[in-house]
């Protein structure tokens, strides 16, 4: 993988962290400082020169939100297929229009932005889940929220239970990969055998997950939706988490898991217990 | 950002739409001047929130004096929480049809969505639920724009064909606000179209994405400031905090939104309601928590705080020596619980308990207890 935007601060300080657990980083971007080295991997100017050079096939983006939409759109003409945008505060409007471009690459995976990113505990992370909550093992962990996947991540490593995967989506409301996208690669990862979900109020993509849960599922799982207690209309700290008139609330998404056949947690505190 | 009404028309004026004619009043004598000016008018309460009409902040006037009477009624009043900082007054129209005209963002679709329908003059998402197929809906593609013969199809598609020309034109108009203005939400509703056959903005509703205000300067300038909402609310973006003001009593701290959300409501699961909440992030300083204690303790309804923290990249020592140093500054004398896990998670509570504070044992546990302690002490004076 590579970093696009290695040598910025938090581009940098994330690479060092994806290194010392072993990720395979084996190049950055940063225009204008091509033919450097940073944290002992080649810099390039243009993700197609990095991509050319060293054959990665996935991408972590650390640039800022003006820069972030077109980083997204270089990473998947130049081939990438995994893409996590960690950048926040991108323009709506971007990133309708790069979801528009991304559908001339189908093979090109987005996740984010405005999200943690991903990690397989002991093996690769991109993004800044931190390993230390992690732990191996078969729960697939897939969120919008950040601090509340590390927390839930925490619980579940505490409990014995380790992770196959763990997937933060983002909390905008214009993502790359929804949850049941998401859904879908852990039903088709063996590796995985349980599942929580943690959606929170706004739109209705926990609605879409539920559904295809309900439609069969060899995975036991665990929903939790935050904000059931949030007024309408109020943007709770995330651009997504909004309810709209009758749109987006907790008990909406909380009744489509229970009809799906989905044990729902009403506290993150509970998430452990229901999963054993 | 939502703009009021009269500055989303200033805004579709600037685009080439039509609008009634209309003045911005600051106090009763200006509405009297206005309908001096503009014979009868609609004396309507300037505030971003919807539903104005059932909460009294719109009245008819058709002479100096009663437009005087309406807005010392309707200048000051309570909307929704917004207190209604001035009026607009507008022209009548004549009527002769209503139609109802939007762009918003379908988050489903991952594309903005543009809806026509004959209807018009209701809301929308009624008008939705009751004949859905009374609104043609088109999704333009986010790099062109739509094009003339889609939005032929549009127009025909509505039983609005008779208006095809001018309606197109002005849809292309206010698509504008869009790609130019980074617009979320642009809607006219009702469009009117006049007895002599001119189609005018009845009303107008224009939401900008906050995510894009850094390119959207010329709006920022002239009408950031203006849109007087919860005075918590403004005083803490001035400090660059992510704050929500509810209306509860305890305070609350929290760091990422997803946390603060579930926080919020352990609060209400133990009885108790937030009064607010502030998101101090990932990786936030000392400085950062002090600022946001002291916005969270600006509102004098707030009883107690519940400080909820997990450590993942933010560091726990750091926020709990900030936290010390801010409930000193403050010379803070409300309940405090603390509750705090992850990175430094035991340097930090060590801080907390050198200091008088003693730190929950889990969020839930936290949430009880600020609950408790808030019910328990006498009201601020």
């Amino acid at each position: 993988m590579i970093v696009q935007g290695i040598t910025g601060r938090e581009g940098a300080f994330h690479a060092e962290q994806m290194l010392a657990m072993g990720t395979k980083l084996v190049g950055g971007t940063s225009p204008g400082k091509g033919g450097t080295t940073h944290l002992g991997v080649p810099v390039f100017n243009t993700v197609y020169d990095a991509v050319a050079a060293t054959g990665a096939t996935a991408s972590g983006i650390f640039v800022p939100p003006a820069f972030a939409p077109d980083a997204i759109m270089e990473a998947a003409a130049a081939g990438v297929t995994l893409i996590a945008c960690i950048t926040e505060g991108i323009p709506i409007q971007d990133m309708i229009r790069v979801k528009d471009f991304l559908r001339g690459y189908p093979s090109a995976r987005l996740i984010g932005p405005n999200c943690p990113g991903l990690i397989t505990p002991g093996v690769a992370k991109i993004g800044i889940i931190p390993q230390r909550i992690t732990r191996p093992g078969s729960v697939g962990l897939v969120s919008r929220s950040g601090t509340l996947t590390y927390e839930v991540g925490s619980a579940l490593s505490a409990a014995g239970m380790g992770q196959s995967t763990i997937v933060g989506i983002g909390g905008d409301p214009v993502l790359g990969l929804t949850f049941s996208d998401v859904i879908s690669l852990f039903e088709a990862d063996l590796a995985t055998d349980r599942l929580v979900v943690i959606g929170e109020i706004g739109g209705s993509d926990e609605e879409h997950a539920a559904e295809l849960l309900g439609r069969g599922s060899r995975l036991k799982t665990v929903a939790f939706i935050s904000g059931r207690t949030a007024p309408e209309g109020k943007r709770m700290g995330h651009a997504g988490a909004i309810i709209s008139g009758n749109r987006g609330t907790a008990k909406s998404k909380e009744e489509a898991f229970r009809r799906a056949g989905v044990a729902v947690a009403e506290t993150t505190d509970e998430i452990v217990g229901l999963l054993s | 950002m939502k703009l009021l009404e009269y500055q989303a028309k200033e805004v579709l004026a600037s685009l080439g739409i039509s609008i009634p004619p209309g003045r911005v009043a600051h106090s009763p004598d200006e509405a009297a001047e206005a309908c001096a000016a503009l014979g009868p008018v609609a004396v309507k309460a300037q505030v971003p929130v919807g539903g104005r009409g059932k909460a009294g902040g719109i009245k008819l006037a058709s002479t100096p004096e009663e437009a005087r009477r309406a807005a010392e009624q309707i200048i000051g009043m309570d909307i929704k929480g917004y207190k209604v900082p001035l009026v607009y007054c507008e022209a009548a129209l004549e009527i002769a049809r209503e139609i109802y005209l939007g762009f918003t963002v379908d988050r489903d679709a991952r594309a903005n969505i543009l809806m026509l329908s004959s209807k018009g003059g209701m809301d929308i998402e009624q008008v939705a639920s009751e004949s859905p197929d009374s609104i043609a809906r088109l999704y333009p593609n986010p790099w062109r724009g739509p094009l003339g013969f889609e939005l032929n199809a549009l127009v025909f598609q509505a039983g609005l064909g008779e208006l095809g020309r001018p309606l197109m034109a002005l849809i292309k108009k206010l698509y504008r606000a869009i790609p130019e203005l980074d617009a979320v939400t642009a809607e006219i509703n009702p469009l009117v179209v006049t007895r002599s056959g001119d189609i005018i903005a009845g009303d107008a509703k224009l939401e900008i994405d906050d995510n894009a205000m850094w390119r959207q300067l010329d709006l920022d300038r002239l009408y950031g400031s203006l849109i007087e909402g919860d005075p918590y609310e403004v005083e803490a973006k001035k400090r660059g905090l992510i704050y929500v003001s509810l209306d509860g009593e305890i305070g609350i701290i929290g760091n990422g939104a997803g946390l603060c959300m579930s926080t919020l409501d352990l609060v209400q699961r133990a009885g108790g309601g937030a009064a607010n909440f502030c998101d101090i992030g990932g990786g936030a300083r000392a400085e950062v928590v002090e600022n946001a204690l002291g916005v969270i303790m600006m509102n004098p309804r707030v009883k107690g705080v519940l400080m909820n923290i997990f450590g993942g990249i933010t560091r726990c020592d750091e926020v709990a020596r900030g936290l010390v140093t801010a409930r000193d500054n403050l010379k803070m004398k409300l309940p405090l619980v603390v509750r705090m896990s992850g990175t430094n998670e035991e340097e930090g509570r060590a801080i907390l308990k050198a200091n008088g504070i003693e730190p929950g044992a889990n969020a839930w546990e936290a949430a009880q207890k600020i609950v408790e302690l808030t019910r328990a002490a006498a009201p601020r004076s």
